[in-house]
């Protein structure tokens, strides 16, 4: 049970930790965007279930934080990221598929 | 033990990460994003001292730390879009 705990939070750690090198290294905001949230939603998950196994009483309340944290960290994210897109700030390079931008030029007609 | 000690280890470098990204940032939205990831590794963080201290009060406020993150990536979001 002990050695079970240590690996899950030590696990969610080195993604917690790749999750800041990412949002550190990548190129613009998308890549920064989704490096950073893909990956501290992994590690969150493995460090709660990490706690849940040392304190099984626990298990109902940890459990909603992780489905709390799994519907709400994506939606924020991508509500960030759309406002960035609306706001016009550059990709690194240039989009070889832009879904979001006819969308939003047929809105605007 | 040690190993809580390296997933400390892990969470701080993480967060030093996410704060030179905040302070160097290119555009705004570098600074909100950085402020999101630093706002989810400490929901992970607490529900760890919780189980560390052995106290359930601490779920409670990894709870209401993550309703209010959320809350802050949106309100910033749906406030600056379509700004330059």
């Amino acid at each position: 049970m002990n050695i079970l705990y240590y690996i899950l939070i030590v696990l969610g750690g080195i993604f917690y930790a790749a999750g800041g090198l990412g949002l550190l290294r990548m190129p613009s905001i998308y890549t920064r965007a989704q490096a950073g949230t893909k990956a501290t939603t992994l590690g969150t998950m493995l460090t709660l279930i990490g706690v849940g196994v040392m304190h099984p009483e626990w298990l109902p309340k940890i459990l909603l934080i992780i489905v709390f944290i799994v519907l709400t960290n994506p939606v924020g994210s991508s509500t960030l990221i759309r406002s960035a897109y609306r706001s016009g700030v550059k990709s690194h390079k240039e989009l070889a598929i832009d879904e979001l931008g006819p969308h939003y030029e047929k809105e605007a007609e | 033990m040690i190993g809580n000690i390296i997933f400390f280890v892990l969470v701080a470098l993480g967060i030093i990460f996410a704060i030179i990204r905040m302070v160097m940032g290119k555009t705004i939205f570098d600074r909100v994003l950085g402020i999101d990831v630093i706002n989810i590794i400490i929901t992970g963080l607490l529900v760890v001292i919780a189980g560390i201290l052995d106290n359930r009060l601490y779920l409670d406020i990894a709870i209401v730390f993550a309703i209010l993150a959320f809350l802050e990536t949106i309100v910033f979001a749906r406030y600056l879009e379509g700004k330059e």
